[in-house]
């Protein structure tokens, strides 16, 4: 394959990510979704809307978020020395909310009165109930009753927020359905709905500036980097699920091509069985949810159910713009397994004094077994996105352990 | 002229509005899907809409939804679709038949290989919620080459500058979706689907179906007043699920329905052309 001049110019006016990304959704939804397009662009050029995303990402969120060298767990692994990306210390505990503030402006910009969202973890239904508690706004969240269960303490943040938590009881009760739900809300109420989509993925724009709203993430660690080590670093790892957090450190770098760039997808119980999350690794292009990407489906192009102890990787597609930097081979997908997970997330908590989410739990595994293969001088960032406050009560039961 | 075109002229010199009815293929399985489906003509139904079941039907409510599931548990997929439309065809010619569902289902099969073995079939048209004009390249362009009707959706929140980017490229029919909101959802008022449909009949000469929330013989009358046909879904689907809890035959306790609504529809008298 011939290089491309940048790895950073799409999606094309159409949406499209080399074949991946579009706009597949009801003619319903067809005319909002140009007009939303048609506000990004204005607010991208209003320098207005900048300065009030710069203070809402400041004051609010408290970014920037620390690049934060990892020396215990650097010298344990012995090898490539570890940065962590520390947008757990957001406020709401996540990357999420970096995302959320830039929609709800582009929602008050054009009008709009009620959010929804969809939620799988519940960081970004919390992140989106926040806001909207900012912001003065009635909010609706869409969460799967099985991600309900697993995740009763955001269940309660969002509540308290002022949120309504709407179960979803169809399909597989997790992500894709709490998706699909929030869809049909958002066809029903599109003259005053704002539908905040929590990851890099939908129709288009959506997958656009859900990537430029996270990009934050990936200027700063450039930045910060640079002052601390005076380089660009040598390799990148961020967990995928839908890919948020990941496009997010990575955009950033995808012209840089010294920088390595590796995303974990969640491997469950192992790809070689059924229960696993692993879209790029097991799944083939098809479309749902508003984009052209890899999912996981039978033969008959039935979407099938994904599996992860994390819910907020618990979904059977990920962003077409992954889905693209996969099959031009820019950024290297790997996995790894709930007990790999598990694993990572009980180490980090000793070695660093941080609980990490079960989400980049996923990455800090692949860290933890790429970085004794690389030199000392090797620098590493890996994107520690959300916290694990949320995933106590289900490590606890994954150990064994009676609370 | 195509079986549609040729059905929707023969009821403009009837002087009548047409009856749409859509069933899910495979709902609540094969074999008394079949038997439904041979059925509706004689029952009433002037055009069929036949639902291609899928996981994730996010432009549906909760009915069809099931229905789509049903369908599934029972084995249905692609190919057992198609085979319905082409048994159906072995004893009917001229009832049209529409496939209404979700693109990946359709992506998964191959389009070359869809559109060929749906041609074959004796399918007439297809209805795809999630393919707006804006990815016509994808489904339309080559179903309209290998001469399947595409047949859009316009819906409230078309306005009159984006119809013609709607009605270009459709054909067969338009279908007016009555409301914003799901398969399902609350009936419109008849007197604002009426202003809508004469909007969009002043852009287009093809025939507009209204569907959404038309549930018995009263609300079809009422739309057939205003429209060249109207569309039941939900509600034939629902006598599906009442069926098989009161363990009677779903075929005959939609059939039932059916006569109602076509009586309901042939009762309104319009002018001929």
């Amino acid at each position: 394959m011939t290089a491309l001049n940048s790895y950073r110019s799409g999606p094309d006016e159409k949406g499209h990510f080399g074949k991946f990304g579009g706009r597949f959704v009801a003619e319903t939804l067809m005319p909002l979704i140009l007009d939303l397009e048609k506000h990004y662009t204005a607010a991208k050029a209003d320098p207005a809307f900048k300065a009030e995303m710069d203070y809402f990402l400041n004051d609010y969120v408290g970014r920037p978020s620390p690049l934060y060298y990892a020396e215990r767990m650097t010298d344990h692994l012995g090898g490539a020395k570890i940065y962590f990306k520390r947008d757990e210390l957001n406020h709401t505990g996540a990357h999420k909310i970096n995302n959320c503030i830039g929609q709800i402006l582009l929602a008050k910009r054009m009008g709009k009165t009620r959010i929804i969202a969809e939620t799988g973890a519940g960081q970004h239904g919390v992140a989106t109930a926040t806001v909207a508690a900012r912001f003065g706004l009635p909010c609706v969240i869409y969460m799967g009753e099985i991600d309900i269960e697993r995740q009763q303490p955001n269940v309660f943040r969002m509540k308290l927020l002022g949120a309504e938590v709407r179960a979803v009881k169809s399909g597989s009760r997790t992500l894709k359905d709490a998706m699909n739900e929030a869809l049909r809300d958002w066809v029903t109420n599109v003259h005053d709905t704002f539908y905040i989509i929590g990851t890099a993925a939908g129709p288009h724009p959506y997958p656009m500036l859900v990537r430029d709203f996270q990009s934050i993430i990936g200027l700063e660690a450039k930045e910060q980097m640079i002052r601390k080590e005076g380089r660009l670093p040598d390799s990148l790892v961020a967990c995928i699920g839908g890919g948020s957090n990941a496009i997010g450190l990575f955009h950033p770098f995808l012209d840089d091509p010294d920088v390595k760039i590796h995303a974990v997808e969640a491997a469950g119980e192992g790809l070689e069985t059924e229960k696993h999350a692993a879209s790029l690794a097991k799944g083939v292009p098809g479309v749902l949810h508003g984009n052209r990407t890899y999912l996981l489906q039978d033969e008959d192009g039935q979407i099938t159910e994904a599996h992860s102890i994390s819910a907020g990787l618990d979904y059977p597609g990920i962003g077409p713009e992954h889905a693209w930097l996969h099959d031009v081979g820019r950024v290297n997908y790997v996995s790894a397994t709930d007990s790999e997970a598990l694993e990572a997330f009980q180490l980090c908590s000793r070695l660093e004094g941080i609980i990490p989410a079960l989400e980049p739990s996923h990455a800090l595994a692949y860290v933890i077994k790429l970085a004794p293969t690389l030199p000392k001088d090797h620098l590493m960032i890996m994107n520690l996105c959300g916290r694990g406050d949320k995933d106590v009560f289900n490590v606890a039961r994954a150990l064994g352990v009676e609370l | 002229m195509s079986r549609i075109e040729k059905r929707f002229a023969a009821l403009k010199t009837a002087g009548r509005a047409g009856l749409v009815t859509f069933i899910t293929a495979g709902d609540p399985d094969h074999d008394t899907c079949a038997r439904l489906l041979a059925q509706l003509p004689a029952a009433g139904a002037d055009v069929i809409e036949l639902g291609m079941p899928f996981s994730d039907p996010m432009a549906d409510g909760p009915s069809i939804e099931a229905a789509g599931l049903r369908a599934l548990a029972n084995g249905a997929s692609m190919k057992t679709t198609l085979k319905l439309v082409r048994d159906f065809r072995k004893q009917d010619d001229n009832t049209p038949i529409v496939l209404m569902g979700y693109f990946n289902p359709i992506s998964a099969y191959g389009v070359d290989r869809f559109l060929a073995d749906a041609k074959t079939a004796g399918v007439d048209g297809l209805i795809v919620v999630d393919l707006p004009p804006e990815e016509d390249d994808e489904l339309c362009i080559p179903a309209v080459k290998a001469g399947i009707h595409f047949i859009r959706l316009a819906t409230p929140t078309t306005d009159a500058a984006r119809l013609p980017t709607v009605l270009q490229n459709t054909s067969g029919f338009l279908y007016y979706v009555s409301v914003a909101g799901t398969t399902g959802a609350a009936a419109a008022d008849p007197v604002a689907v009426g202003k809508s449909v004469a909007l969009i009949k002043q852009h287009t000469k093809i025939p507009v179906a209204v569907g959404f929330g038309i549930r018995d013989g009263q609300r079809a009358a009422a739309i057939a007043k205003v429209a060249d046909a109207a569309v039941v879904g939900t509600a034939l689907v629902e006598r599906i699920a009442e069926a098989q809890m009161r363990k009677i035959d779903p075929a005959e306790h939609v059939l039932e329905l059916v006569r109602e609504l076509s009586a309901a529809v042939r009762g309104v008298a319009k002018a001929a052309a």
